[in-house]
């Protein structure tokens, strides 16, 4: 495959212009380290954004970033650190759940809109982004939003390029929102508990005022277990707490008084909250090796174990669940089961979006929830008003 | 005054059939869900940006969705232009009609129609107030964050329409920091549901466009917003200094230092005088500017969150360090806040801007907006959002003087592009409107707009919804 890495937004437009021309279909991606998101693209070419890097301006006192897109996250995470700052949206790598190699850049990260666990207190990647800017599908180098936290002047294009998985346009610079790093940090953990219980656990923790920053649940088993893939002898229901040593003493007291009425509920130290979060974020249970069929699955947070219990009657597929329960990773025995999968969903509310799976289920399963009629066609509009010749990742998100 | 803001001129061929529109309206809208008469439109001439007012042709109330979606479907076969409106406190003019429009008001869709403390949600129809939600789940400990001044009145559905902020949005964040769904209705009636209860929804960021899009891209009549828990305790401190640049570099430095407090709000003398006579808070007087921070937590947290601000703004000087005593006092501390535009509207007339600035540049901005507005001869008060450098200088004129008006209106325009000129923005939260409509390329460049108005095309390709705001009158490449 042909491969353009161009140094300047100048490239990247006449690159994007040229094919628009011929209606020559591009890949559009970063580093590809998180290519299992969306369908397979057919194209020749592939346009990346590596090679556009470099922070660009960093004002700690202001808690704002930009950054070119082909910046390295490590890069980026580095620089906010030596700052005691951080992405507020704890982005996941998906290198070793997919099977990718390279940096994953920061303008991946956008693209796909990835968030972690804190996404519950903190926003999702996209509620970060104040700013973008981007060559269209016709070549136009565009500027959306801006470099201030507050910031209503027109239509919120920034929102919509993130999430769009390089099929609105190349990013080409990010100006983003950070926040300061907690000093620390620490896990509650109760044990025991079944889907129904644990759901009900982290909708109470939820309830309290001890902001808890991270609400996820490990079922018993290989769903529960850390990157080895050993079994988890316990379920395992997690809550964190961050920010100064004092408070999260004080708001550990509490969540624990009130948990123990669930279970026995014990405390991680913070390097093991640290670790235990990680294989959250990083969907580490799951990291097989294997192209066994990957789901993540969005509902409202009471509906997560539900939708898993009603797969079971049917199906065997192992699942996790983050976001307080609310988001789910799936795994499915063999095929992706996406017939049973999205017709429960149909009931329950939400959508799954397929990240791994065989070559031959790639082909066969829209990776992203097909919408609504009227969502569709405007989703379709909505893509032609940034890349008319239909150029960029075509069918990638259906 | 003389109208110095265009409007698109009204279609003559709408205009010519008033009364068959008028009929036609009629026999598919309950009875009272149709205003016509004069008398009955007048409220709906103008928002809060009450310079500028236009009869509107005829105001629906629809009841339902489905009524929404007939006049929709009905005015966009007929080419009638359409104004959704929610309240009507639009300080940009964003809800201001046009001779030749229907409004669509929202105000008869006031349910709360599901609240899930489990998910922690809330589904309301468009025209809840924002006040409404937090009141119906405040018993139970939670809360809707986004708190606009205006609460008390303006509605969920103006809420997303201009993506409002509020004191409280450096920690929670601003409307579409905390939305869900929508159900929403498109130019030719048809009628979407996008995202729901789970965090979030599939596809393009609907959402995150439709919010902030001041009625242009549908009409929205039902949301589902998330809920917060409300903190353990939450108090204000008044600090007081002896300049606004001092202020506004505790502000950067409390920031820089790591600390996020739920709101930093700011006033200078003008402002605390106003206000202080209007709610009797106890702000101190004798100081050129305050900043109202308030911190949340249990009690321990904030005395340590509160003894590392103080700190900080001893390196600034600080004058007065005025902890509340009750919660009394507290409500009083946060009304005065919350009245401001108010209490400054008994003492002069004014406009209200709204451009957000760099941090950095904040006490720089300040300075240059006192010497901007007293080359035109006038005076200002600042009374805005500090920790997220959202200002709001409201110039004080008198509207019966068409002289001063145009000075006013002048003012505000150089100031709005200072702050863009600073890497700031024209309009933090109030939107766009008419107001700031002919000051969007001194933001934006040619490709940028034109972007902006193909997203606009893709939901609505006539120009249908609102189309006097927002965009610049010349260079939209359409009829
Ligand atoms: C005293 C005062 C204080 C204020 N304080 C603040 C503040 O602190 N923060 C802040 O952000 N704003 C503030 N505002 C501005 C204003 O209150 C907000 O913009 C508010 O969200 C408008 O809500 P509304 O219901 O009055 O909407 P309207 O004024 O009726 O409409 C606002 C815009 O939204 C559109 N719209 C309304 N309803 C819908 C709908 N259902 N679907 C689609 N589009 C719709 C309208 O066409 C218009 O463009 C203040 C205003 C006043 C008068």
């Amino acid at each position: 495959m042909k491969t353009f890495a161009p140094r300047t937004e100048e490239e990247a437009s006449a690159v994007i212009a040229a094919h628009a021309a011929r209606r020559e279909p591009l890949v559009i991606c970063g580093n590809g380290t998180r290519s299992g998101y969306g369908n397979p693209v057919a194209a020749e070419a592939r346009l990346q954004s590596s090679e556009l890097a470099g922070i660009v301006a960093y004002t700690p006192h202001e808690m704002v970033m930009t950054a070119r897109a082909g910046t390295p996250v490590a890069l980026v995470e580095e620089v906010l650190a030596a700052k005691n700052q951080m992405l507020a949206f704890e982005p996941a790598d998906h290198r070793a759940l997919m099977g990718t190699i390279g940096e994953p850049t920061i303008g991946g990260v956008f693209a796909a809109n990835v968030s972690g666990p804190r996404r519950i207190v903190a926003g999702a990647a996209r509620d970060s982004l104040l700013g973008a800017r981007f060559v269209n599908g016709k070549g136009q180098i565009v500027r959306a939003g801006g470099r201030v936290m507050k910031n209503v002047t027109g239509l919120d294009v920034t929102k919509l390029v993130a999430g769009s998985h390089g099929t609105l346009g190349l990013l080409t610079e990010v100006t983003f929102r950070v926040l300061p790093r907690p000093v620390t940090e620490t896990t509650v953990l109760i044990c025991g508990l079944e889907g129904p219980a644990a759901t009900s656990a982290m909708a109470e923790a939820m309830a309290l005022s001890v902001e808890v920053s991270g609400a996820a649940h490990l079922p018993l088993g290989r769903a529960g277990g850390g990157c080895n893939g050993e079994a988890n002898p316990v379920a395992t229901t997690a809550l964190r707490l961050e920010g100064t040593a004092s408070s999260v003493e004080e708001r550990a007291v509490k969540l624990l008084r009130a948990m123990s009425a669930f279970g026995p509920a014990e405390r991680l130290d913070p390097d093991r909250s640290v670790t235990l979060w990680r294989t959250v974020r990083d969907i580490s249970p799951f990291c097989d090796g294997s192209t066994r069929a990957l789901w993540r699955v969005s509902v409202a947070p009471n509906s997560g174990h539900r939708l898993v219990a009603a797969l079971r009657e049917t199906v065997n597929v192992d699942a996790f669940y983050d976001w307080q329960g609310g988001l789910i990773w799936l795994r499915t025995e063999g095929d992706p089961h996406a017939d049973v999968l999205r017709g429960h969903l149909k009931a329950f509310g939400g959508h799954a979006t397929l990240l791994r799976a065989s070559a031959e289920a790639r082909r066969a399963v829209p990776s992203f929830e097909p919408s609504s009629d009227g969502v569709s066609m405007l989703s379709r509009k909505i893509k032609e008003s940034f890349d008319p010749a239909g150029i960029l990742n075509p069918g990638k998100m259906g | 005054m003389d109208s110095e803001i265009v409007f698109l001129e009204p279609r003559p061929a709408v205009l010519a059939r008033r009364r068959e529109i008028v009929a036609d309206l009629a026999s598919f809208l309950p009875e009272d869900a149709l205003i016509t008469d004069e008398r009955g439109l007048k409220p709906f001439e103008t928002d809060a940006f009450v310079s500028y007012r236009r009869m509107p042709l005829a105001v629906a109330l629809p009841e339902t969705t489905e009524q929404v979606a007939e006049v929709l479907r009905y005015c966009s076969a007929n080419g009638i232009p359409v104004v959704p409106r929610g309240a009507g406190t639009s300080l940009c003019g964003g809800a201001i009609p046009q001779e030749d429009a229907v409004v669509i008001g929202l105000s008869k869709m006031v349910r709360v129609l599901d609240v899930d403390l489990v998910n922690r949600t809330a589904t309301v129809q468009a025209g809840v107030t924002n006040l409404c939600i937090s009141e119906a789940v405040s018993g139970e400990g939670f809360f809707y964050a986004p708190d606009p001044s205006s609460q008390l009145a303006c509605t969920i559905g103006g809420n997303i329409g201009m993506n409002s902020g509020g004191a409280h949005c450096l920690k929670y964040g601003v409307t579409t920091n905390n939305l869900l769904g929508v159900k929403m209705v498109l130019f030719d009636g048809t009628i979407i549901d996008v995202g729901g209860k789970a965090l979030d929804p599939a596809g393009y960021d609907l959402l995150g466009i439709i919010c902030g899009s001041e009625g242009q891209l549908g009409i929205v009549t039902e949301a589902t917003v998330r809920l917060i828990a409300k903190a353990e305790g939450a108090r204000p401190v008044l600090f007081g200094f002896s300049s606004s640049e001092a202020a506004g570099a505790c502000v950067a430095d409390v920031i820089g230092a790591g600390i996020i407090p739920v709101a930093m709000e700011f006033m200078d003398r003008q402002a605390i005088e106003i206000c202080e006579a209007f709610a009797q808070a106890g702000y101190p007087l004798d100081v050129e500017a305050l900043l109202i921070v308030e911190v949340e937590g249990s009690a321990t947290e904030m005395s340590a969150i509160l003894a590392a601000i103080v700190d900080i703004a001893r390196r600034h000087d600080v004058k007065v360090v005025r902890e509340c005593q009750s919660a009394r006092q507290a409500a009083l501390i946060w009304k005065g806040r919350k009245s401001a535009f108010g209490a400054t509207g008994r003492v002069a007339d004014y406009i209200c801007m709204d451009g957000t600035v760099p941090l950095s540049e904040l006490s720089n901005v300040l300075r240059r907006t006192g010497e901007i507005v007293a080359s035109y001869g006038l005076r200002v008060a600042n009374v805005f959002h500090a920790g997220d450098g959202n200002m709001h200088p409201l110039i004080l004129f008198n509207a019966n003087d068409p002289v001063e008006a145009a000075k006013a209106e002048a003012a505000g325009n150089d100031i709005l592009k200072l702050c863009v000129d600073v890497g700031g923005c024209l309009t933090g939260e109030h939107g766009v409107g008419i107001e700031k409509r002919d000051l969007m390329r001194h933001q934006y460049g040619e490709s940028d707009l034109e972007q902006m108005m193909a997203v606009r095309a893709a939901f609505d390709p006539d120009w249908i919804l609102n189309p006097s705001k927002v965009f610049p009158l010349d260079g939209r490449g359409v009829a």
